[in-house]
């Protein structure tokens, strides 16, 4: 393993220059600045919008300015929250199910992968290894209708298995795990504990686990994020709507909305309650967000 | 587990490893491995019917040969969601990875303010599904309540919608670009912060500017990472499908086989004709990976090399 698959590079503060040198690059250039707000802007923009359209009744809705607030708020959450009742805090139990248990398994599944691929020499580790990275560019389009019919002939089609089954199986997070597990755990001290007679597994679950669990937490996200955010899979699977994560509920309720126009109040709140855990679990864990994607990669 | 610790560790260390692996095989078996080979196998029949259709038996699965493979390539949806994707791929990926390397390079660049605010409000959208994304822009995109319409209102000017026919491809490779610039910006900050300083200070002593550090020693630097974010935007953009499904309800201007995807949705779901649905997700797969190991061949000998 080269010195140049370790992704959890440790981010110093750059140290400035000493000298005239440093004041002169630390003179802030308003031109650099003013671009970073102007994207950081384009990017707050829809966030901020249903924020605060989220506070207005349909019928201000389409009549009021756009960033003018109002005091709907409340009401909306209630209006929303008694539609089909409470069908929207079912969609949200479901998506933090299906992201949380798959990601969750997901992550263990990759993990144990990793560390099998990263710490181990066996017959058919390279060619193994190849066809999980070629997982990584299929397509879920030649997947998507396969899958179904296979789910189907199971008859899982339209339970929760069809969506989560599918989600555990990371290629991606393999490949981080694997590299995360070569940078992070030291091979002397799989050895140290080989020979005080600790089984593999223990030494996986008590030693290599633990080392690995900074980028674990990455892969976790990753996952997280990825079935949260899911869309197709869902939409194909499941046919009755108290199965449906949020993105597939609201995407309905949409639909809905066009001969209804009084649901887009509540496709407005819901977009935004929906997107306040993500939110809050993103800031949380902000600083686990160093993606390395071509990390593994060497220059030559 | 044997106590002798020579011997048997050899053994113990050819079984473990496929105990450690056997989930994820397993599942990339069940889940990868056969629905690709079963699409494959569809995409070879199809149903034949004998008299009228009628009654048990009268409907039979046979070879079809590449009859499928054909049909769908022919198909004229099939080639005006493929330009369609191809016109929206031109716009996304270049404007979504320029604007990802710019902000990294300021973000990374000493002289930059309000580094840490602008990171996080541009990595924001991540956190955003495609389908809310989709639907907060979409009403943004209403005349009725759009800002801009707003504005350009008072002024007195006539703006044309922006879900119109003519433009409603921009207004879904806006959608793109704003949930993917902030996650391809944090791929290659993170390249950026594993450049030693030293190079910069080296650099600076020869009297290089900071758009010339940036140019010359970043840039390069984090083409390994320019070319992956590039692979997996290829990736994505071939299989938009959340954006314009989600766009659709509000404008009449996004077909059904709007993107490749769209078709295979409406062939498989709608039309019930799986076997088509097979071939044309076959076709669109190996066009994925020809253009991505292509491209990774292209560039491979220059930048790029696979460890091991």
């Amino acid at each position: 393993m080269t010195a140049t698959t370790a992704p959890p590079r440790p981010v110093t503060a750059r140290p400035a220059p000493p000298g005239t040198r440093r004041d002169h690059s630390r003179r802030s250039s308003p031109v650099s600045t003013a671009i970073l707000l102007v994207g950081a802007a384009y990017c707050l923009l829809p966030v901020l919008w249903v924020l605060v359209a989220s506070s207005k009744s349909a019928s201000e809705l389409f009549s009021t300015f756009t960033f003018a607030p109002s005091t709907h708020l409340f009401g909306n959450i209630a209006e929303l929250s008694a539609y089909r009742d409470g069908l929207f805090w079912r969609w949200m139990a479901n998506t933090a199910l299906y992201a949380g248990v798959g990601g969750v398994l997901s992550t263990l599944v990759s993990a144990a992968a990793g560390y099998g691929l990263a710490k181990y020499s066996f017959a058919g580790k390279q060619a193994i290894f190849n066809v999980l990275l070629a997982g990584v560019l299929v397509p879920s389009v030649v997947l998507a209708v396969p899958q179904y019919l296979l789910l189907a002939k199971l008859g899982l089609t339209n339970t929760y298995w069809a969506v989560l089954l599918p989600s555990i199986i990371s290629p991606y997070g393999i490949y981080l795990a694997r590299i995360y597990a070569a940078a992070a755990v030291p091979d002397d001290v799989v050895e140290a504990a080989r020979t005080d007679g600790a089984g593999d597994f223990r030494i996986f679950r008590s030693i290599a686990s633990p080392l690995m669990a900074p980028g674990l937490v990455t892969v976790f996200l990753f996952q997280f994020v990825a079935i949260w955010n899911n869309f197709l899979l869902p939409y194909i699977m499941l046919g009755d709507d108290k199965l449906f994560p949020l993105t597939v509920g609201l995407s309905g309720l949409l639909n809905q909305g066009a001969s209804q126009p009084s649901l887009y109040t509540s496709v407005i709140t819901g977009s935004l309650l929906s997107i306040v855990p993500l939110l809050a679990l993103f800031l949380t864990l902000q600083r686990y967000w160093k993606v390395d994607l071509a990390a593994g990669a060497v220059k030559s | 587990m044997s106590t002798s610790p020579t011997a048997p560790s050899t053994r113990r260390r050819t079984v473990a490893p496929y105990a450690f692996l056997a989930p994820a095989v397993l599942l990339f078996g069940a889940f990868l491995a056969l629905p690709i080979g079963y699409a494959v196998y569809l995409s070879l029949r199809t149903v034949q019917v004998r008299g009228l259709g009628l009654g048990k038996g009268s409907r039979e699965e046979v070879w079809a040969g590449l009859s499928n493979y054909s049909k769908a390539i022919t198909d004229p949806d099939f080639a005006a969601s493929v330009l369609r994707v191809a016109a929206y791929g031109v716009l996304v990926v270049p404007a979504m990875l320029g604007l990802a390397l710019l902000f990294a390079l300021l973000l990374d660049s000493p002289r930059a303010r309000a580094t840490k605010f602008s990171r996080l409000a541009i990595f924001l959208p991540y956190a955003v599904p495609a389908v809310i994304s989709s639907l907060l822009w979409g009403f943004l995109y209403l005349p009725s309540v759009s800002p801009l319409y707003f504005v350009f209102g008072k002024l007195g000017w006539d703006v044309p919608s922006v879900l119109g026919s003519g433009s409603v491809i921009y207004a879904v490779a806006n959608i793109a670009v704003w949930g993917g610039v902030g996650f391809n910006m944090v791929v290659i900050y993170t390249a950026l912060k594993a450049i030693p300083t030293e190079i910069y200070e080296a650099a600076k002593l020869d009297g290089c500017s900071e758009v010339s550090i940036a140019w010359r020693i970043k840039v390069p630097v984090v083409l390994p990472s320019l070319i992956m974010t590039f692979v997996f935007s290829l990736i994505a953009t071939l299989q938009v499908f959340a954006e314009p499904v989600t766009l659709r309800p509000l404008t009449n201007t996004i077909s059904s086989t709007w993107t490749p995807l769209m078709k295979v949705y409406r062939d498989a779901f709608t039309r019930d004709d799986l076997y088509s649905a097979a071939a044309t997700s076959v076709v669109l797969a190996v066009a994925t990976f020809v253009l991505s190991f292509g491209f990774l061949r292209l560039v491979q000998n220059r930048a790029f090399s696979q460890e091991n």
